[in-house]
Parts: structure tokens; C-alpha cells; sequence
């Protein structure tokens, strides 16, 4: 449902500002903090972080203020090169990759927030269980009828170059968490990561189960939410394109009728 | 999660710290000007129902719809008009699956409202 506001328990106050460093090249951060064990509304706190001993990323800086200021900050991460999708957070208005952001890329004071229109685990960190259920939904697996081959299931390197631009993804979440529509119906709407993922096994040549998939998304809400809006082309971190693969699957389900 | 004790969870931040998209703009805008047209239609609807009711009761609504501030809403309502058959035509063109990187995309969204500008003022000169 849409609503504008956030509910009473989600208003951001004004956090602590901690002391800044001496140095040349100081970036003030601002961060997201909400602690479930005080009950207390979340609020934003300002960090200081001298950028001469400090790696390039946003993700370093993030490490370094946990590792030196305050060790209470909390966010997920592993790779630090893109390619786990842990890191995905709201970095200066956008959802993007903490690891691959550089901090030269952001002007002025770096704002650093949780996924959008998430609840909230602790600071930084959504909690993804409904977004990982939905991808479940849209079975991300080879469906088969035919006997099993003696050996593997053989692909042309043309129809293997169909996966191109949808395989990448990481389930980072950051497309989905940026686009309005997911944010006011993602009880019903699958969201634009889930729907390239379902697009992804429709145009596989292996899959046998592509009318079961269409019938699967044939509903008002799924998959006809996307209302074009591409802020999830806009904000992915692989340049992938979530938009395009939605448009190509309403697509089908027209050509299939007429 | 393993915790079993009910936590009243918050909603994470989205319209207050979104930064603003075009093609996000350009979406909403379809939307506002399509519901502000039904206003519109109405406004018509009354100056035509006026102008078949009596001469007087059309001198009033008439005052009305000529008065500067009901030229600006009429004006408005024009680059409505525009604006919403554009953006139309613009996402017909995404439904064809063309159009959709981004590059693309924000073209033919600045293009939809410079073109609405463009045509309403090309109407004003017209009528």
C-alpha cells in the first residue's frame, strides 16, 4: 500500500556526531544507525574519516570507522569486489555496491542508508527473507521433462549468449529496493531482481517449463506492478538490465495470445 | 532469523532519501496528469453544460474560465494534454521492448517534456 510517510517507529532522529580528526583530507559520513536492543527510533550519526589512511571505497571507509571509531556500526560484507552483492546499501540517494562505490564518486558529505522501504535488522543491515523467498517463487532452477542426457544438457553458444546481461546478478536487492512500485506492493509484486531472474529460465533453450513459468506470472500484481519507472536499470551495480528483461517477458505473454 | 521474541522492526528510509530519477520523474508525471485531466474534463464539461443552460449562467463560468487564474489552469491542463499523449506514445514504444537503456530512456524523457512545451505553446499560437 502506498504510503509516504514513515510510521511513527521509523522517524529518523539526529545522532551523535563523533570527534573529527585533524588532517587535510577529513569526508564527513553520515550513517544510519538502529539498535533492536534500546527500542529507541533509529537515527543518523556523522563519523569523520581521514581519506589519507583510508582505502578508496565506500566499503573501506565503512571498515575503517568500525575497525577505529565505533565498533557498534554494523553492516554485511564479504568480497569487497562485487561480486557477493552482501554490501548493497543506499549510498548518496542511490542503491548501489559499498565495495565498488569509490568515495570520490559522492560530493560533498557522504549519506549512508540501509536498502530502501526494508525493515531493518540493525543499522545497515535489511532483512531480505521476503526478497529471497519471492526469487524462490520463481523457481531458479532448470525445469526439465524430457529424460535426462547421458551426459549434460548441450546449449549453441547463441542461445547460451541469450543469458548474457542476466546471469550476472547478484541478488544484491538494490534494484528491487529502488523501485516504487516494489516499495508500495512488494507483499504482491515479485520486484524487478526476482522477475530478471524468472526471464533469465524462460529464455534458457534447456528449460522445458517456459509456459508454466508464463502461466506462474500471468497476474496482476507480479509482474504487471512494473510500471516502467527503470529506476532498477538506473541503480544496478553490474549494469544490468532488470527493465529490458521485464519488458521482454510481457512481451511473450502477448505473443502467446495472439 | 532465530530470534523468537517479537521486535517492532523499522522501515528503512525510501521517498525521503531517494535521490530523483527522471525516468522515476517522468513516470509520476504520466500518472499526475492523467488524474489532473480528469479535472479538467470536468471543467470543460461544466463550461459546455453552462453554455446550454443560459446566456448569464455562461457570462459566470465563462469570467471564470477566462479570468488569469483560470487561463493558467486551462494552460496547464493543455500541457497536460501534451505531456500525458507523449509520454503515452513514449511508453508504447518501451512496451515494444525498445528504448530501455537508460541512455535511451532519459532522451526520449527529456524529449516528452520539452515536446510538451513545444506543442502547447504551438497550440496557444494556433487558438
Amino acid at each position: 500500500m502506498v504510503q509516504f510517510t514513515l510510521p511513527k517507529n521509523s522517524k529518523i532522529r539526529t545522532g551523535k556526531t563523533w570527534p573529527r580528526p585533524a588532517g587535510s583530507n577529513v569526508r564527513k559520513v553520515q550513517i544510519y544507525r538502529w539498535d533492536p536492543d534500546t527500542g529507541e527510533n533509529p537515527r543518523v550519526d556523522s563519523y569523520f574519516v581521514d581519506m589519507d589512511s583510508c582505502g578508496p571505497m565506500v566499503l573501506d571507509a565503512l571498515i575503517k570507522i568500525k575497525n577505529e571509531i565505533d565498533p557498534t556500526l554494523t553492516f554485511r560484507r564479504s568480497c569487497r569486489e562485487g561480486i557477493c552483492g552482501s554490501c548493497a546499501m543506499n549510498i548518496d540517494g542511490i542503491n548501489t555496491l559499498a565495495c565498488i562505490y569509490g568515495m570520490d564518486e559522492v560530493k560533498g558529505d557522504v549519506k549512508i542508508y540501509p536498502l530502501p522501504h526494508m525493515p531493518v535488522v540493525k543499522d545497515l543491515i535489511p532483512d531480505l527473507t521476503h526478497f529471497y523467498a519471492q526469487h524462490a517463487s520463481i523457481m531458479p532452477w532448470l525445469e526439465t521433462k524430457t529424460n535426462r542426457p547421458a551426459k549434460e544438457w548441450r546449449q549453441s553458444i547463441e542461445d547460451r549468449k541469450k543469458l548474457d546481461g542476466l546471469y550476472e546478478c547478484v541478488m544484491c536487492a538494490s534494484c528491487s529496493t529502488a523501485c516504487p512500485s516494489y516499495w508500495w506492493n512488494s507483499d504482491r509484486y515479485l520486484g524487478p531482481a526476482a522477475l530478471l531472474h524468472a526471464y533469465r529460465w524462460i529464455i534458457d533453450s534447456r528449460d522445458e517449463a517456459t509456459p508454466e513459468r508464463l502461466d506462474q506470472l500471468e497476474d496482476p500484481f507480479k509482474l504487471y506492478r512494473c510500471h516502467t519507472i527503470m529506476n532498477c536499470t538506473k541503480t544496478c551495480p553490474k549494469g544490468l538490465n532488470p527493465a529490458k528483461a521485464i519488458a521482454e517477458i510481457k512481451k511473450m505473454m502477448v505473443e502467446r495470445v495472439v | 532469523m532465530a530470534d523468537v521474541k517479537h521486535i517492532d522492526r523499522p522501515l528503512s528510509p525510501h521517498l525521503q532519501i531517494y535521490r530523483p530519477q527522471l525516468t522515476a520523474i517522468t513516470s509520476i508525471l504520466t500518472r499526475i496528469t492523467g488524474n489532473a485531466l480528469i479535472v479538467a474534463t470536468v471543467l470543460i464539461v461544466w463550461w459546455l453544460l453552462a453554455a446550454a443552460t443560459s446566456a448569464e449562467y455562461f457570462a459566470f463560468v465563462d469570467g471564470l474560465l477566462q479570468s488569469w487564474p483560470g487561463r493558467i489552469v486551462l494552460t496547464a491542463s493543455l500541457w497536460a494534454v501534451w505531456y500525458h499523449y507523449l509520454a503515452g506514445l513514449r511508453h508504447l514504444w518501451f512496451d515494444s521492448g525498445r528504448g530501455l537503456d537508460i541512455a535511451t530512456a532519459e532522451k526520449l524523457g527529456w524529449g516528452v517534456i520539452a515536446g510538451a512545451f513545444v506543442l502547447t505553446a504551438l497550440t496557444l499560437l494556433v487558438i
